[in-house]
């Protein structure tokens, strides 16, 4: 394969280990002010991903680092394009992190209901802008030859997009609400398995209605049509979405979550592996798309990186395995009273 | 709207907002790890409190520091696509290695050092601690590569209508970004040491925990006094270099107008842009520029009148940031001096104490106004040379920008307030009891 191709499903693969990770603490957070009851459900919550979350938003820093550095002019046209929505995503970011850090520090009810709350929005918005703008980057935008948006934020929420940011919301709250089955014991946990039921057949459906209209909407489907085995891609994510259903009837939690990650992943992949080459589509006329190959870093620097990534990835995903292993177990009530909690 | 005036101001706010709280991740994270491998190594509980209460206010500021890195990472292709485009062959590499290699580090062990405290033994959770460190100092070596790179561009060439990569490695080990990385690193350790001296100057004075601050402040002295030699002489080192490279920012650093041999310094000098000349000069100190900037007292120094007039820096804002870091960076080690040489009988000295507290901030002035200098002192250039600011913006509307603009300064408005009352609280109350 080219390098530039090798660079396009790195970027991909990027992007889609970044929504698997945070994926669950945006579920969780959106989840939030629904099934916390109590302060001590609401601390719990926030402990179950307290740990885990501030490396797994890295994999965001990741995909904008490395479209930057492969593919100088998308991160240029892309980010400057969707500016508006970009700008609301990074302030959600903000104050979801803030959030989390500053909410147990007094302990005042009206205190903490600002920050609820801002966990609470600084976790939906993100899930459901990011689905809004992936699915208008899958249907391609107004961009013309000189990289210019000729649109505004509600050219993006036209249907499709918005298919595409509820379906990425309902993704991702099946994803949170499983992760706190692992993480979580009794009434909240009861809960959590009570969501994940529910949500389950919401994400079927969505999932199915948004394959279909892909069709319609956008030119994904040429590359499957082109080579008829990847439709594998789409198939597995079906199955590993029934697989969510089957482990959480079995009760086992982590296999369940495990192929919930799968989905978004494969889900990811569906439209990644459609989109190929192009990383930023235009609507106005293809020529104006960029591509992995006409958009991308010189020869050397692709190189200097792919070393970069092959030597330091593994590494990570090693060492950030190891903490997730490390915090699968429940998180107890007595936990919350020391300083290893928020 | 000047899309690339409001791009400018927006820009300044948020990195200089950002680096109110790195520099001290970076200082800080340095002295916890000092404090806590004192414990794992003696067992003595003053230092397990000691590292409990300091990571306390290090984790406020950490958060604070985290979620204003992520708007910069995007905004140089929000607000400066132009630029994004023209050089990300080179400096986009740079952003991409600092994530790979650092911020994945020091997240996902700062959430391990967090929540682990009975997870690991004393001795591995002091070792994640120096995880943590070390990847904050690589995080700023990669950064300031990049920002080095934009002052003096090396290992590229002109190809396809853009900077193209061709010397990796002449880009990280260059004289600039060696100086640049060694003189903000060390800049910022004296933060972290001023933050830990002057928060136990506060319990010292008040007779509270004086055994366990005694000690805190002592280990920081240590790292204060030599932080703030190495970063005196870091800074003379790279004022040569500047000098060498940049002459149009070392005339506006000082003021100079007229080119002469034997240029001298003012103690302190307001400049006059529309006619080329100060309008107050005190302290005028003969030969020392010239002694400054090549360790000649004789050398010839450009004036700014042989600077042509567009490619002149602001020279107000430029040598105003000059003189206070300047002065600040004179301070610090005859404090630190002073404070060793005492160090015996620091309770019988309230006013030292007092000085101590008073300057917690001073360090954090002194890197803003390095940067302030570094950075406005380098325009009209976005790439010293190579690229004109006023090229670099993104083709977005102006209200866009203007509407951003405003949200910033209100969100981190908010940050800041709530994130400093936080640190303020925590630190009057002092540690948890054993
Ligand atoms: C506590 C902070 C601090 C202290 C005490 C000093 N500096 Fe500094 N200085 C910085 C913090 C800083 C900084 C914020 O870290 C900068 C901005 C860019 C850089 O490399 O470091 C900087 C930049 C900077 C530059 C400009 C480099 C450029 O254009 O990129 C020069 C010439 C100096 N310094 C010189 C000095 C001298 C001669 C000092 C001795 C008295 C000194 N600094 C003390
Ligand atoms: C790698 C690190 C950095 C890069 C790549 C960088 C790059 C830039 C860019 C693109 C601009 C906008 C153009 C301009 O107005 O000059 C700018 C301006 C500015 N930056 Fe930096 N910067 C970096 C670090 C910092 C830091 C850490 C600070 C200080 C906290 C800082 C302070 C400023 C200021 C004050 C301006 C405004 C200058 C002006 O408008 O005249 N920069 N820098
Ligand atoms: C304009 C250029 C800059 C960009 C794009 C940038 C980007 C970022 C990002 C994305 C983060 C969050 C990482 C996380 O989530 O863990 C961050 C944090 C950090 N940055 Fe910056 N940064 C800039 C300037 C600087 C400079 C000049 C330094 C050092 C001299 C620096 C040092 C750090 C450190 C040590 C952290 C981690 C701890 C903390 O935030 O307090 N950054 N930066």
């Amino acid at each position: 394969m080219e390098l530039q191709a090798i660079w396009f499903f790195l970027w991909g693969l990027l992007w889609a280990v970044f929504f698997m990770t945070d994926g669950f603490d945006f579920g969780v957070g959106t989840i939030y002010p629904f099934i916390g009851k109590t302060d001590t459900d609401k601390k719990t919550m926030i402990s179950a991903i307290g740990p885990l979350w501030d490396g797994n938003e890295v994999w965001l820093i990741t995909a904008g680092g490395v479209t930057f550095a492969a593919f100088p002019a998308v991160y240029a046209t892309m980010f400057s394009a969707l500016y508006t929505p970009l700008m609301l995503i990074l302030f959600a970011l903000i104050i979801r992190g803030v959030s989390i850090e500053f909410r147990s520090q007094i302990e005042s009810p009206g205190w903490k209901k600002i920050w609820d709350a801002c966990f609470f929005i600084g976790s939906a918005a993100p899930a459901l802008l990011f689905g809004v703008a992936f699915a208008n980057i899958f249907q391609g935008l107004p961009i013309d030859g000189d990289g210019i948006f000729h649109g505004n934020l509600l050219t993006l929420l036209n249907p499709y997009g918005l298919l595409g940011g509820v379906l990425f919301l309902c993704l991702f709250i099946q994803h949170g609400a499983l992760w706190l089955c692992i993480r979580t014991e009794g009434d909240l946990q009861a809960r959590a398995i009570n969501v994940s039921g529910k949500s389950w057949p919401v994400v079927l459906v969505l999932t199915l209605v948004f394959v279909v209209s892909s069709y319609f909407a956008t030119d994904l489907f040429k590359n499957y049509f082109a080579q008829p085995l990847l439709f594998i891609v789409i198939i597995a994510a079906v199955v590993s979405l029934l697989g969510v259903r089957f482990y959480l009837k079995k009760q086992s939690f982590f296999m369940a979550w495990g192929a919930s990650s799968l989905t978004i992943v494969l889900a990811t992949f569906f439209g990644v592996i459609g989109l190929f080459p192009t990383l930023f589509g235009s609507n106005m006329n293809p020529e104006y798309s960029l591509t992995a190959y006409n958009s991308s870093s010189s020869p050397l620097t692709l190189k200097i990186m792919l070393g970069v990534v092959i030597c330091f990835i593994p590494l990570v995903i090693a060492y950030q395995a190891w903490a997730y292993k490390v915090f699968s177990v429940k998180v107890k009530e007595e936990d919350l009273h020391h300083g290893e909690s928020y | 709207m000047d899309v690339v005036f409001l791009s400018r101001l927006q820009f300044a706010a948020a990195t200089m907002f950002h680096f109110l709280f790195v520099p001290l991740t970076l200082g800080l994270s340095v002295l916890l790890a000092f404090m806590e491998t004192r414990y794992a190594r003696t067992g003595d509980e003053d230092y397990l409190r000691m590292t409990k209460f300091f990571g306390k206010l290090f984790l406020i500021n950490f958060a604070v520091g985290v979620v204003t890195g992520i708007t910069l990472e995007f905004q140089f292709g929000t607000n400066w696509s132009r630029y994004s485009e023209y050089v990300g062959d080179v400096f986009g590499s740079l952003l991409a290695i600092e994530a790979s290699v650092a911020f994945f580090l020091e997240s996902t062990f700062i959430g391990i050092w967090m929540f682990g405290w009975k997870k690991l033994s004393a001795k591995a959770h002091a070792f994640v601690m120096w995880l943590v460190a070390i990847a904050g100092s690589l995080s700023a070596i990669w950064i300031l590569a990049a920002n080095s790179w934009m002052q003096h561009p090396v290992g590229y060439a002109i190809r396809n209508g853009r900077a193209e990569l061709t010397d990796f490695l002449a880009i990280v080990f260059q004289k600039f970004a060696l100086l640049e990385m060694f003189h903000t690193l060390t800049a910022s350790y004296i933060f972290g040491a001023f933050f830990v001296m002057g928060v136990s100057a506060y319990h010292l004075l008040k007779k509270n925990e004086v055994q366990l601050f005694t000690k805190a402040f002592n280990m920081a002295l240590v790292v204060g006094l030599v932080s703030s030699v190495l970063a005196f002489i870091s800074g003379d080192l790279h004022g040569i270099h500047v000098a060498e490279v940049q002459p149009a920012k070392l005339a506006a650093m000082e003021s100079h107008w007229e080119t002469a041999e034997r240029a001298p310094v003012f103690l302190f000098a307001i400049p006059d842009e529309e006619n080329e000349t100060n309008l107050i000069e005190i302290g005028r100190l003969p030969g020392v520029l010239s002694f400054l900037a090549t360790h000649d007292f004789n050398a010839k120094i450009t004036g700014l009148k042989d600077i042509p007039k567009e490619e002149r820096p602001p020279v107000l804002i430029t040598s105003l940031a000059f003189k206070a870091m300047v002065g600040l960076g004179t301070f610090f080690p005859l404090i630190t001096l002073l404070l060793w040489i005492k160090r015996k009988k620091l309770l019988e000295n309230p006013l030292l104490l007092k000085i101590m507290l008073f300057s917690i901030p001073l360090p954090v002035v002194a890197l803003e106004s390095g940067w302030v200098l570094a950075e406005v002192g380098r325009q009209p250039w976005i790439v010293y040379g190579l690229m004109k600011t006023s090229d670099a913006a993104s083709p977005v509307a102006g209200p866009q920008v203007l509407f951003t603009l405003i949200a910033f300064v209100i969100v981190y408005g908010l940050l800041g307030a709530v994130g400093y009352y936080l640190m303020f609280k925590n630190a009057k109350k002092g540690p948890e009891a054993a």
